[in-house]
């Protein structure tokens, strides 16, 4: 008879399924099997001392992830069976889910290929497991993603060409760029980036707009891929709240480098989601909320208190975090503005908001944007209802960092445009803000490789010198382009409702 | 007489997106697999040099001497996404639970002959440690490969092996009654055995391995190619003829898991092969360096589980292989 089985707990267990797994190679030196996770200069002492975030062996993961998918696929059918791209709240709507599938997808992809190579890279087993954990959620999460809009491109234009736009047009290198800032550092600071910077600080400043802003405009196949992912964003938070505490609590000479990380990724962070308020002030026809009002509860509460609780640590809030707080009444006006005048060299449709709207964000930016944006607004409008919809027909000077065009302005000056430089081996680098400025000066080498499209366009590499050529080099139809009132999801949109205003009994148009 | 049901009709404008209807054919529907297997890795305006690799783009094809016209043709005869994997992984995880469940609540392996046991524990729980090898190989193709198809299957198999290795544990446990020393045990013998230390030297070599494809070959191919065999087929056939059918009862996910994981390496493998002259005598190559180091390291331990069977048991799970290898389209054995 055998003798009976000692009593394990779930963490227990968890804590021997992994016990010892790696060991000290000796065949080969552990620099060598782990060429990559010392040159930043972070210093580990205990690999060890590391507390596993997720505790998941990978059977449990296994049902819970299949639990999952079998939910949403099945939504994801019904979407496609009862065709509920109808019941969307308004056909401009489309467009903030545009951005996503062009701008973030592609970000998810690059985020498996990433936290794989964390999986691989680091020395200590327990971080690595962590990061292969994320990796495989970020494969699922572009999958899930593609699988979702798959749907909405067969009816919507601005999907069909993501994968060819993705690394070609201008306004995707701001997505584009920030990532592969990322993935191109070292390990400590991708993780710091991407799990910490982003993931923890400042994902509810993504996900919020984007999920709860498909659920008021009635976007199913978007909303239910955003809940289903939640459950593995919030593993992803406490990965990256362990790795700053972990990185913080091995050897003092780390706080130096993760500040300047922070400081760093912050403002990557704080512009790329620049884009993603203006989505959500501008192509919501349902509102959730404004950017302001987003920043004011995620960063200025939240962040102020996350950066409070981490002081312990001798962490300070991010450098610029004053600035971006600033430029909270504005940034989304000065980014749409923008958008709107160079749409036609983009796979999106922009439009000057309805009355409605132009009253929602004059009560919500108040006298900033009544003075200055508004009758901006209200000029181009007339335009257009003259025939003369207004387009840019120069290129842009782009920041050398962020890659956004400089329209932003000084933090205490919203009239005056705000454009530094930089020398670097006697070429000048323009920038938008100090927070860029700081970040090409700690690393011109590295940015001064940056791809920044107005100069390429110039330079002839991006198919010639028309606005024709360009759109042709990024695989965008005239008709998939520019303003949103008379395009073809437009044409489409009115269709549809006419259709659905008709009696019941009247056999429907095929 | 069929049931109709009206519903509202609304012709598509397009079928898929670009680059899919380029690449099949207008007009074609792709599968879920085709959809988030072509398009997705970045092809080119890479702004910066990775600071670990500026000889290489972030994605770069020249991370592998295989040269492909197309990486996207490395496809998954399996035709895994993340959603078909996990369904089909939780399945097997649910009967191997309820195996689990039967020989853990019966205590089947435990009422097997004591010499046996130890024999398991000596041949399979430090084995936990292969797998982890594997995991970590695996996660280095995910990483550092080419293109889709070929990155996300090598993620799967990394995790699969991670799998493994707690499923390893959880015999371990089962052997001890939940005493870890098991497997601090397993793990000295793993690190000073002489019987372990030719594979855990290959394992240690092919961490060292930058060409991804080689990685791919050396650890998917051969190393797996000769020990899942003598593990899971050859040993577990040796215990089930020794009275231990429980054990076939908690190994029986190896066993499956071997039998699909090698379709993936022998698509993957063959299609490079046929792709050209030099895949093929690349390929070969790797092959010929590899397969009499991956051999010679099985033999320890097939002559302490065998003895003096064991040059027929290896015999006959290199004729396995090179049959494979055949199909494969490369002529090569172990010397």
């Amino acid at each position: 008879m055998a003798e009976k089985p000692k009593r394990l707990n779930l963490n227990q267990k968890y804590q021997l399924m992994t016990r010892g797994l790696d060991w000290e190679t000796t065949y080969q030196s552990m620099d060598e099997v782990f060429p990559y996770d010392r040159y930043e200069g972070i210093k580990i002492k205990d690999w060890d001392k590391w507390q596993d975030p997720f505790r998941l062996t990978m059977d449990a993961y296994w049902k819970y992830q299949a639990e999952k998918e079998r939910k949403l696929y099945a939504i994801l059918d019904s979407v496609a069976q009862n065709n509920s791209q109808l019941n969307i709240s308004d056909g401009r709507y489309m467009n903030a889910v545009k951005i996503w599938m062009q701008g973030v997808t592609p970000l998810e992809y690059a985020a498996f290929r990433g936290f794989a190579m964390l999986g691989r890279g680091f020395r200590g087993a327990g971080a690595r497991v962590a990061c292969q954990f994320q990796s495989i959620d970020e494969m699922r999460h572009y999958q899930t993603q593609v699988h979702a809009f798959s749907h909405y491109n067969k009816y919507f234009n601005g999907f069909n060409q993501y994968s060819r736009i993705r690394d070609r047009a201008w306004y995707l290198s701001i997505p584009k760029s920030y990532f592969e800032d990322a993935v191109s550092a070292g390990p400590f600071e991708l993780i710091t980036a991407i799990s910490f910077s982003f993931e923890y600080v400042l994902t509810n400043l993504l996900f919020m707009p984007f999920v709860s802003g498909a659920a008021y405009n009635g976007d199913m196949a978007t909303t239910t891929f955003g809940f289903s992912a939640q459950s593995d964003e919030s593993r992803h938070m406490t990965l990256g709240l362990e790795i700053i505490k972990f990185m913080l609590e091995q050897h003092e000479d780390n706080l130096p480098i993760v500040q300047e990380w922070l400081d760093k990724w912050f403002w990557r962070g704080y512009r790329l989601l620049g884009l993603v308020g203006t989505m959500m002030d501008y192509m919501l026809p349902k509102k959730v909320m404004s950017w302001r009002q987003a920043w004011e509860i995620y960063w200025e509460d939240n962040g102020m208190a996350l950066f409070n609780d981490l002081a312990r640590y001798g962490l300070r809030p991010p450098k610029h975090h004053e600035a971006a707080t600033k430029e909270k009444y504005r940034i989304t006006h000065e980014f749409w503005s923008t958008i709107y005048q160079f749409s036609h060299a983009t796979a999106l449709y922009t439009w000057i908001p309805t009355t409605e709207e132009l009253d929602w964000l004059s009560a919500e930016y108040g006298e900033l944007f009544d003075t200055v944006y508004r009758p901006r607004y209200e000029y181009w409008q007339e335009l257009h209802e003259k025939g003369e919809r207004f387009f840019q027909k120069r290129l842009p000077v782009v920041c050398n960092v962020c890659q956004i065009p400089i329209f932003h302005t000084m933090p205490d000056d919203p009239l005056m445009n705000c454009c530094l430089v930089s020398e670097y081996k006697g070429t000048k680098h323009q920038m938008c803000s100090q927070g860029c400025l700081d970040i090409f000066n700690r690393e011109p080498e590295k940015y001064c490789q940056a791809y920044i499209p107005p100069q390429q366009i110039y330079q002839g590499n991006c198919g010639g010198a028309s606005l024709e050529d360009y759109r042709k080099w990024l695989h965008i139809k005239d008709e998939e382009t520019g303003e949103y009132y008379g395009s073809e999801d437009h044409v489409m949109w009115e269709q549809w409702q006419a259709q659905a205003a008709k009696p019941t009994g009247v056999a429907p148009a095929s | 007489m069929s049931i109709d049901i009206k519903t509202t009709k609304i012709e598509p404008r397009r079928v898929t997106f670009e680059h899919i209807a380029e690449k099949l054919g207008e007009g074609k529907t792709p599968s879920r697999y085709q959809e988030v297997m072509f398009g997705l890795q970045h092809e080119e305006v890479f702004h910066y040099r990775p600071t670990w690799d500026p000889g290489h783009e972030i994605f770069d094809a020249d991370r592998t001497a295989v040269n492909m016209g197309d990486y996207e043709d490395l496809l998954d005869p399996r035709r895994y996404y993340y959603g078909t994997y996990v369904i089909q992984r939780s399945r097997q995880q649910e009967s191997l639970e309820k195996n689990f469940a039967a020989v853990e609540k019966r205590g089947l392996l435990n009422a097997l002959d004591a010499s046996l046991i130890e024999k398991i524990r000596k041949v399979v729980i430090p084995f936990r440690h292969v797998e982890w090898g594997a995991n970590n190989n695996n996660l280095f193709i995910a990483a550092y490969g080419f293109g889709t198809p070929i990155t996300v299957a090598a993620d799967f198999q990394g995790m699969d092996r991670l799998g493994n290795a707690q499923y390893i544990t959880r015999i371990g446990l089962i052997l001890s009654n939940n005493d870890p020393a098991i497997l601090d045990q397993a793990k000295s013998e793993w690190l000073d055995e002489p019987m372990w230390q030719p594979l855990r030297k290959v394992i240690e070599d092919s961490f060292v391995i930058k060409d991804w494809f080689e990685l791919h070959v050396l650890q998917n191919y051969l190393i797996d190619g000769i020990f899942h065999p003598l593990l899971f087929q050859h040993f577990d056939d040796e215990v089930v003829a020794n009275g231990g059918a429980s054990f076939a009862m908690v190994t029986e996910f190896f066993v499956d898991w071997f039998a699909e994981s090698m379709r993936w390496a022998d698509s993957t493998i063959k299609t490079a092969v046929k792709e050209s002259d030099e895949n093929r005598a690349l390929i070969g190559g790797w092959i010929e360096k590899w397969l009499p180091v991956v051999s010679q390291a099985a033999e320890p331990l097939a002559g302490f589980i065998f003895a003096d069977r064991s040059s027929e048991v290896l015999e006959r799970i290199s004729d396995q292989l090179a049959a494979r290898t055949g199909k494969i389209g490369i002529s090569a054995r172990a010397a």
